[in-house]
């Protein structure tokens, strides 16, 4: 086989975990709240951005201030749904559109007002001085291998969070039938606030282990969002191991588009992919329960 | 054909009065800029209206059918010597025309799917046109100047402008009025309000659908000829970004989706102040305007999400079970309209 075609399929692959990761919390907010976040790509710049300050002004390696920004985001997450995402549950489609709409040109703008349009790499991060890694006569970077490692961790986490803990079986009752969870005594408003901090949480993990090796710019979340709403489209909205193939899926699109037609519109061929499949089947993706 | 009455009549001498006389209050070039945006917007902003207020379908995606608008006109102008006024027809129905291919198979698709599906198409559309090189890719593309006449559109005064755009903006109004009043605006709000119910009274929710995104892409694409001819240079970055789209949206949304005058409103709000926010803060005040559009609308959502307008129109714009302001006015997404598949589809 051809070098490049597997050059390709290698990149596409761990970048596909990455994905995986930033659908994840889209996905989970969406199944659990009916709710689809707009901004969700801006969380991934702030968790980008905060890499990357971490970095600059605490020296601290991104692999090591990821442990201090999940946590942060998950409150910025609950903070987000109490201030926010609550007052429209139970509101008219337009209006669900609409704010978190409103949240994601807000958070950007003001990332551009704060951080200037600049693009910025993170510095002094241990993952970037060691370069490549040849694997099977191809090279892949040594931060795209560790934050792909990265994602699929926390995206391990996510799932044992979701599948095999007590909150977990809590978000999934609610996520099936929520009135029938309040009955069983589950405090859905606190559900929901842990899911929209976890579905955070994830995406904001995504953005540190990205900013290991991918430019930091204020807009940088808007492609973002596009490819989540593709991803999880693919994987079925609300599921959780959709995504996770999904995502792998969108990164090896992306990178055949690339190499066979041209890089400068792999996001067109992306995009694309999202409208075939929301065409051809609308409600549950590839693999929707 | 609705009767003309007294306050129709009255509606458009106001009209014509207020565009006659706002002009003459300054001589400023940047104060009149401001009343241009003010129609631009207010064009944009009526033909989201006719499609996102009125059927429901709320698009992100309008920048591509701007985008169609300039790009058509501009490029007939500079290859072909065609006159801007015939670009701008052919510009408006090739608009409709990519509209409809795109309506019919999103029209199954409900809400936020809808959104993000409108979203991908302006995407593509942008990623296409600035690697496109017969239309100059992302260099873009300067017209050339020409004779000072209305029939090449180009002047050098603002006054001729000002008078074309709020002469179509005078024209996408009375379309507007004239849907709300006719049949199809009845069949467009009854499949906003509820899919299932219209469908099954016999209305053709689809053929609905598609017809409100033709006329909804006809004016932005007209909107989009005139942008090009006001600012004599178009590229990909101008005409089909992502933020154009998003301001759209605002100005029906704040001034009241689903209303004829809402989106006119919103404008008239919403320009002056990210014009004169651009204007003062210059490089430092970068994207303070979006700053506000996103609070605003973050707002208006959570308070009001009858838009401004929803203030001053208490009556339902259909009477009728559930009929209270906010639920006609802007939309009634009961559960099962939501289902990202309609009423066909189940496989």
């Amino acid at each position: 086989m051809n070098v490049g075609l597997v050059q390709a399929l290698l990149s596409g692959l761990l970048m596909g975990f990455v994905y995986s990761l930033i659908a994840l919390g889209l996905s989970l907010i969406y199944g659990v709240m009916d709710v689809v976040n707009f901004a969700h790509g801006e969380f991934l710049m702030l968790g980008m951005f905060l890499a990357y300050w971490f970095s600059v002004l605490f020296r601290l390696d991104p692999l090591i201030s990821i442990f201090i920004i999940i946590p942060l985001l998950f409150v910025v997450g609950v903070g987000v749904y109490k201030g926010l995402i609550k007052r429209i549950l139970n509101g008219t489609r337009i209006s669900q559109i609409l704010t978190t709409f409103g949240l994601s040109v807000f958070m950007a703008n003001m990332a551009m007002f704060l951080w200037t349009p600049n693009y910025r790499l993170a510095e002094r991060t241990l993952t970037r001085a060691t370069g490549d890694l040849p694997i099977f006569g191809v090279h892949v970077g040594i931060p795209e291998v560790i934050a792909s490692l990265g994602s699929i961790i926390v995206f391990a986490l996510a799932y044992y969070l979701i599948r095999f803990t007590r909150t977990g079986r809590a978000i999934q009752a609610t996520s099936i039938d929520s009135e029938g969870a309040r009955l069983v005594g589950i405090n859905i408003d606190n559900i929901y606030a842990i899911t929209f901090g976890l579905g955070i949480s994830c995406v904001g993990a995504a953005g540190v282990l990205l900013a290991t090796f991918y430019y930091i710019f204020p807009y940088v979340g808007t492609f973002f969002s596009m490819i989540a709403f593709a991803t999880v489209a693919l994987g079925g909205f609300g599921s959780v191991e959709g995504s996770f193939v999904a995502g792998i899926l969108i990164g090896i699109i992306e990178s055949l588009g690339g190499f066979f037609i041209s890089p400068a519109v792999k996001y067109a061929i992306v995009f694309m992919t999202y409208m075939v499949v929301i065409i051809l089947r609308p409600a549950t993706g590839l693999f929707g329960w | 054909m609705p009767k003309i009455s007294r306050k129709t009549v009255l509606t458009v001498l106001l009209y014509l009065g207020i565009v006659a006389i706002t002009p003459l209050c300054s001589k400023a070039p940047f104060y009149r800029h401001v009343l241009i945006m003010v129609g631009l917007y207010g064009l944009l902003g009526v033909a989201w209206n006719i499609m996102g207020g009125y059927t429901g379908l709320y698009s992100f995606g309008q920048s591509a059918y701007f985008g169609i608008g300039a790009y058509t006109s501009t490029m007939l102008l500079v290859k072909a010597g065609v006159s801007p006024w015939i670009g701008m027809i052919c510009g408006g129905i090739l608009a409709a025309i990519v509209a409809a291919g795109v309506a019919y198979p999103c029209s199954r698709l409900r809400g936020p799917y809808f959104t993000i599906a409108s979203q991908a198409v302006a995407r593509t559309f942008q990623i296409l046109m600035t690697n496109w090189d017969y239309v100059e890719g992302a260099i873009g593309i300067p017209l050339p100047l020409m004779a000072d006449t209305w029939w090449l559109m180009q002047f050098k005064g603002k006054m001729p402008y000002h008078i074309i755009i709020f002469s179509l903006l005078g024209i996408a109004i009375l379309v507007c009025y004239y849907i709300e009043r006719s049949r199809t605006g009845y069949y467009f709000r009854a499949i906003r309000d509820s899919e299932e119910v219209a469908s099954s009274l016999g209305i053709d929710t689809v053929r609905q659908r598609i017809i409100a995104a033709m006329v909804s892409a006809f004016f932005t694409a007209v909107a989009g000829t005139f942008y090009a001819q006001y600012v004599l240079y178009i590229d990909p970055e101008s005409v089909t970004q992502h933020a154009l789209s998003i301001e759209i949206v605002m100005v029906a949304a704040v001034g009241g989706a689903g209303t004829i005058w809402g989106p006119v409103l919103g404008a008239a709000i919403l320009m002056p102040i990210s014009q004169y926010a651009r204007a003062l803060l210059g490089g430092a005040g970068r994207g303070i305007d979006l700053i506000l559009y996103g609070i605003i609308i973050m707002l208006i959502a959570v308070v009001r999400p009858t838009g401004i307008l929803g203030f001053f129109q208490r009556k339902p714009a259909i009477e009728g079970e559930g009929g209270d302001d906010i639920g006609t006015t802007i939309t009634a997404s009961t559960g099962t309209d939501d289902e990202v598949r309609g009423s066909a589809g189940q496989s």
